[in-house]
Formats: structure tokens, C-alpha cells, sequence
């Protein structure tokens, strides 16, 4: 609206009727909004993510410790290369350096596709299908002031497994689907949110991220290996080590790197080939899914295929399923048409119906901005064509944040019929760690789950979480002990609706 | 009632719409994707059972293809895997094939058999492999009031 100036209206100006001279107008206008609302679905995606290149390459919304590893690994390498190999060459063999190329070309693009690859997010539900199911749970649930917990049975494999209602994404989740507080999205087959990597691992780059920790523990150990024998070869004839480490010293540097960098991403690769081999993920592992801890004796993982061959084809060589959320794709025009065609009460009818083809969501906000624009014709139209920009962003979440408003503050869910989502703390265990252990030090804490607590982390929750307190507000479970129990009455539901609505 | 509409093109620009049903998934077999093959009530007097059943039916077969795990995944997969899944950027895989021959049958079937009942139905791949969304229209002059109602009545959770 910086357009709009005040100006002397004349009279004669007003005389002559609005629709006349906004007819030559519209194309003018339709032009413009055309190139303005033509967007892309990756503009408008309501989760955290950032998109580069036109919507080619997706992020999560903190990159993590990503430039810190791609840092670790160029430097590591780079020094091996420009160090150790000449001598190696020279007195071992070429194939050295090209064994160590190799592999660390496999590793950068397996980490770059890691990073950059849509881990099967699942889209929003859309608003009419977000109503269809608050149908389907309000005709089948209680009418007392607390709504029942929202959660729904199905068998699968003859295995009774709970599917949870996500208010965020407005859907019951997909089994084996978890929400990511940090990336706000539900992603399909989450194994977990890796800051080393900058991203949600799941079902899309869930072999990426195998490929990547699994080359990079031979990387790592190749050049350890490499870094060894160098010194070795130095050290001979009673020349000793620290003369050795005195003309080489970056190979110290490797060495150091690469001592602590072997255990704990070898470490790593064997848990994640133990995940492949029984086809569990993380999240799973973590919460016992499976293994009985829940309660009942006799839960078995429904989607193995009990061998272990087959486990690891179908979840390492398995088909690549197709990205969902589209990004590139244009945001479709005709989803709030029929929303908005009672607000249609406008004089301005050719730019109505232009605008109508290519804008569809700004229609909503076109009316009040048209009218309450006292000035010349022009800027009437300039500042109706500008004004929706800003918030054509999120037609939708807002729209569909308004059921749900109602129903965050009345969520404490039955404990016993929720079992604990610990994602979001598991998430924030993993983005708190690593300025404690900056090392090449992958998931060591991720095996240690069980053993090193998470309850020191409790302080950072509220913060952290803020995104989806409705989420949380059921995920501060009584089921594991601790100092949290605050969590669940404190929430305020004002902050829940504005928060909501985001 | 009499709602004829000859084409997809038809419905769209004289017709409104009513109504919109979901067809859920069905994870009994896994996290594979299967739709429910009930008949929804809403489409009782709409569309022949079996012509509905036949539609799902079909394609649940597609997805089962397009996902099933056999020898040429698995030679997709070993490739890809060589190549540091870089022939991912090259290659259209599998699933993306049969995915298109979805979205052709899709629209082989609004053509034939849904428009001309008025009925629609979208793509899941566009609703994120959740649900087969069917949208019911009514003729806009026959059913004015209704249709009024119904559009708020699909926003309004309560």
C-alpha cells in the first residue's frame, strides 16, 4: 500500500461511473497479477523448509551442523590428498588415492542427496478433507467438553496398530509416519531428524543416508588406515614417531579426526544395519514399538518380512517412491473459488473475473482492500492488485487452524491410550548435542538413548516447541518419569490459537 | 434429478459443487498403498457399486505395481545404488511410469463413467497418496439452494 497518497479527489473525476475507467485497466492488471500470482506450490508450503533453485532442492528449516560436516570431511580428505598420498604413491601404489576418490565422491553426493531430498513429507490435509474426518471423529466420539483422545485402530498383518490424529497437518498419520517439530512436517516412514545432515531422514532418503554413513565409515577407516601406514613408513629405521609427525603434521590432524570419527560412525552403520536387516526405524527402536515394552507380550513388527534379505532389498533397493508435495508445481486457482463467491459483490466486475483465473486464494481479501482505498481509480487498483501478496502465503492453514483452535486447549489426552511421541525430544536431544560434542561423533548419543537421560533437556522444550503445542501438550508423557509434568497443564490456549494460526 | 454432463468441460463450468468424498486408505497389508474398497453412502444414488469397486480396484493393482518388490527393483536399485544414485536425476523410475498410466486411467475414467453421473475424481498422488477425493457436483439449475448450503458446509467443522 505505499502507493497510496492522498490526493485532491475532483469532482469531475467522480462524475463519470468506477467501471468505466477501469476497463482498460484490467489487462494491465491481470498482466501483472498473473506474473505476481502464478506461484509455485514451494512458496506457499506451510512447513518450515527452505527451498532453493526454483523448488529443486528442499531444506529443512536449521541446517544443522551441516557445513560443519561437509567442513570435516572436505578438510580431512583434502589434507589426505595433498599429504599423505604423494608419499603413499610413491611408495606403496597408485591406487591409493584413487580408492580414496572414490570413496569420497560417494560420500559427498550421498550426503548432498541426503541433505537436499525430500525425506516424504506428506502434504497438509486440504480443508475440506480436514472437516470430512473432524465429521467422521465428532459422529463417533463423546459430546462431553473433553474430546476423546484422537487416535484410531487398524489391523495390520494381524497386528493392532494406533494411528494418531495430527493437529499440525490435520490427518491421522500414516503408519510409521512421525511429525517433526523441528521441520514442522509429517514425514512418512520417519526414522529421525539428523543435524549432521540437516534433515529429516525417512522414507524418500532413508538409502541415501545409509549409502552416506556407510562409505563414510570406510572413508573414514581408509584414511585412518592410509594416515597409519604413512607414519609407520616415516617412522622406520629408528627414525621415531615424532619425527615422523614433524614432517607430516597435518597427518596428526588426520589422524585425530579420523581416530574419533571411526567408532562412533561405525557404530552407527552397524545399528543402522541392524535397523535394515529387521526393517525398523529409529523412532521405532527408540519406543519399543515392537519389542514389547508397551505392554502387550506379543508385538511383533508387522511390516517385516521376517527375512533378512528381503528386509534389506525392500527397504535399501526397494522402488523410489515420488516426491508428494509437488514443489514445483503451481498453486492450484480453483480451491477457494467456491469459498469466496459469496464475497463477490464487486462493481468491478471484468477485473473480477480475470483476477478470478489467476488468483484464486487473494480473492478473499480483494473486497475490503478495493473499498477502503479512498483515492484515484488507479491507486485503487494498484493497491487491490498488491495487497493480497502478503497473505496469499497461507490461504489455507488459516482457514483450517480455526476448527482446531477450539480443540488445543480441552487436548490433554488420556495417557494410557497415547503412548509417548518422543520425536520432539528425541529432536531436540540431537540439536542440543552437538555443540557439546563437536566431533564427527554421528548419533553416539542416538544408541545411548536408553541409558543417558533425556529429562536435562526438559528446560528447552517449551521454547523449542512452540511451533505445535497442541502436538506436545500430549507428547509430555507420564509414561516416562521425570520433571515434566508441568508441561501438560501449562499450556496457555491463547498462545495455542495464536500460535495456531501461523 | 437429471444430471447429464457430457464432458469434463461441461461440469466444470455449468455445474457446482456439492459435495466432495474421501476414500481412505486401507493399511491392512502394510504401509503399501490400498484404498478402501467400500462404497460410500453419499454415492448411493450417484454410480453403480460395482463400477466404483472396479475403479479402486484397479487401481490398488496399479500401486501394488508400481511398489511391488521384485527383480526389477532390485536391478533399479543395485544401479542406482552404483552410481551413487545419480541416475536418479536421469532416469525415470518405475513408480513415476506407472504413476502417469494412473493419471491417464484417472482421466479415462472421469470421461467415460464419472463425469456423465457428475461426479470427479482426483488424482491421490495430488492429496498426497491419502485419500481418492470424488467431487459431487449439482446441476447449477436444479439445485440452487443446495449447493449454497453444501459449500459451507464443507468448511465449517461443526
Amino acid at each position: 500500500m505505499n502507493n497510496c497518497e492522498y490526493q485532491q479527489i475532483d469532482p469531475q473525476a467522480l462524475s463519470t461511473p468506477i467501471p468505466t475507467p477501469t476497463l482498460p485497466q484490467p489487462t494491465v492488471v491481470v498482466e501483472k497479477e498473473k506474473r505476481e500470482k502464478a506461484r509455485k506450490k514451494w512458496e506457499v508450503f506451510p512447513g518450515k523448509n527452505r527451498f532453493y533453485c526454483d523448488g529443486r532442492i528442499i531444506v529443512a528449516g536449521q541446517s544443522g551442523v551441516l557445513p560443519l560436516t561437509i567442513g570435516l570431511i572436505l578438510v580431512t580428505t583434502g589434507l589426505f590428498f595433498v599429504f599423505d598420498c604423494p608419499f603413499l604413491v610413491k611408495h606403496l601404489t597408485v591406487f591409493i588415492p584413487a580408492i580414496g576418490g572414490v570413496l569420497f565422491v560417494f560420500v559427498v553426493i550421498s550426503l548432498l542427496q541426503t541433505s537436499f531430498t525430500d525425506p516424504g513429507i506428506l502434504p497438509r490435509a486440504t480443508p475440506d478433507e480436514a472437516a470430512d474426518i473432524e465429521r467422521q471423529i465428532d459422529s463417533s466420539g463423546s459430546s462431553s467438553y473433553r474430546p476423546p483422545p484422537r487416535t484410531k485402530e487398524v489391523m495390520i498383518n494381524q497386528q493392532v496398530v494406533k494411528l494418531k490424529y495430527c493437529f499440525t497437518c490435520k490427518m491421522f498419520r500414516p503408519p510409521r509416519t512421525s511429525h517433526c517439530s523441528l521441520c514442522d512436517n509429517c514425514v512418512e516412514r520417519f526414522d529421525h531428524h539428523c543435524p549432521w545432515v540437516g534433515n529429516c531422514v525417512g522414507k524418500r532418503n532413508y538409502r541415501f543416508f545409509y549409502t552416506f554413513i556407510v562409505s563414510l565409515s570406510f572413508l573414514t577407516a581408509f584414511i585412518f588406515g592410509c594416515v597409519a601406514t604413512h607414519l609407520a613408513l616415516r617412522a622406520q629405521g629408528g627414525r621415531g614417531l615424532m619425527f615422523a609427525l614433524q614432517e607430516s603434521p597435518a597427518s596428526a590432524v588426520e589422524l585425530v579426526i579420523c581416530f574419533f570419527s571411526v567408532w562412533s560412525i561405525l557404530g552407527l552403520s552397524g545399528f543402522h544395519t541392524y535397523l535394515v536387516a529387521s526393517n525398523l526405524t529409529t523412532n521405532e527402536d527408540i519406543k519399543g514399538s515392537w519389542s514389547g515394552k508397551s505392554g502387550a507380550e506379543d508385538t511383533v513388527n508387522p511390516y517385516s518380512y521376517n527375512t533378512i534379505i528381503t528386509n534389506c532389498c525392500s527397504v535399501l533397493c526397494g522402488p523410489m517412491p515420488p516426491s508428494l508435495i509437488d514443489r514445483r508445481g503451481f498453486v492450484p486457482v480453483e480451491a477457494s473459488s467456491q469459498t469466496s463467491a459469496t464475497e463477490m459483490e464487486l462493481p468491478m466486475l471484468p477485473v473480477k473475473k480475470e483476477t478470478n483465473v489467476v488468483g484464486g486464494p487473494a480473492l478473499s481479501q480483494l473486497p475490503p482492500h478495493a473499498f477502503q482505498c479512498a483515492q484515484g481509480t488507479k491507486d485503487l487498483l494498484g493497491s487491490a492488485s498488491r495487497s493480497p501478496c502478503p497473505t496469499t502465503g497461507k490461504p489455507q492453514p488459516v482457514a483450517a487452524a480455526d476448527p482446531a483452535v477450539t480443540f488445543n486447549p480441552a487436548l490433554i489426552s488420556d495417557p494410557a491410550a497415547m503412548p509417548s511421541l518422543t520425536c520432539g525430544g528425541r529432536h531436540h536431544s540431537h540439536t542440543t548435542s552437538p555443540p557439546d560434542e563437536p566431533r564427527h561423533h554421528h548419533h553416539h548419543h542416538n544408541r545411548h538413548h536408553r541409558t543417558r537421560s533425556r529429562r536435562g533437556r526438559g528446560s528447552k522444550r517449551p521454547a523449542l516447541h512452540i511451533s505445535n503445542p497442541a502436538y506436545n501438550a500430549s507428547l509430555s508423557p507420564p509414561s516416562s518419569p521425570g520433571p515434566r509434568p508441568s508441561h501438560t497443564g501449562a499450556r496457555d490456549p491463547r498462545r495455542d490459537s495464536i500460535v495456531a494460526l501461523h | 434429478m437429471a444430471t447429464e454432463f457430457h464432458n469434463l468441460q461441461e461440469l466444470r463450468h455449468s455445474a457446482s459443487l456439492a459435495n466432495k468424498v474421501f476414500i481412505q486408505r486401507d493399511y491392512s497389508e502394510g504401509t503399501t498403498c490400498r484404498f478402501q474398497t467400500k462404497f460410500p453412502s453419499e454415492l448411493d444414488s450417484r454410480i453403480e457399486r460395482t463400477l466404483f469397486e472396479d475403479t479402486v480396484k484397479t487401481l490398488n493393482n496399479y500401486y501394488a505395481e508400481a511398489e511391488k518388490i521384485g527383480g526389477q527393483s532390485y536391478l533399479e536399485g543395485c544401479l542406482a545404488c552404483t552410481t551413487a544414485y545419480i541416475i536418479f536425476l536421469c532416469m525415470e523410475t518405475r513408480y513415476e511410469k506407472v504413476l502417469k498410466k494412473i493419471g491417464r486411467y484417472i482421466q479415462e475414467q472421469n470421461e467415460k463413467i464419472y463425469a456423465p453421473r457428475g461426479l470427479l475424481i482426483t488424482d491421490p498422488i495430488e492429496r498426497g497418496m491419502r485419500v481418492i477425493e470424488i467431487s459431487i457436483y449439482e446441476d447449477r439449475a436444479s439445485s440452487g439452494s443446495s449447493s449454497g448450503s453444501s459449500s459451507t458446509s464443507g468448511t465449517s467443522a461443526r
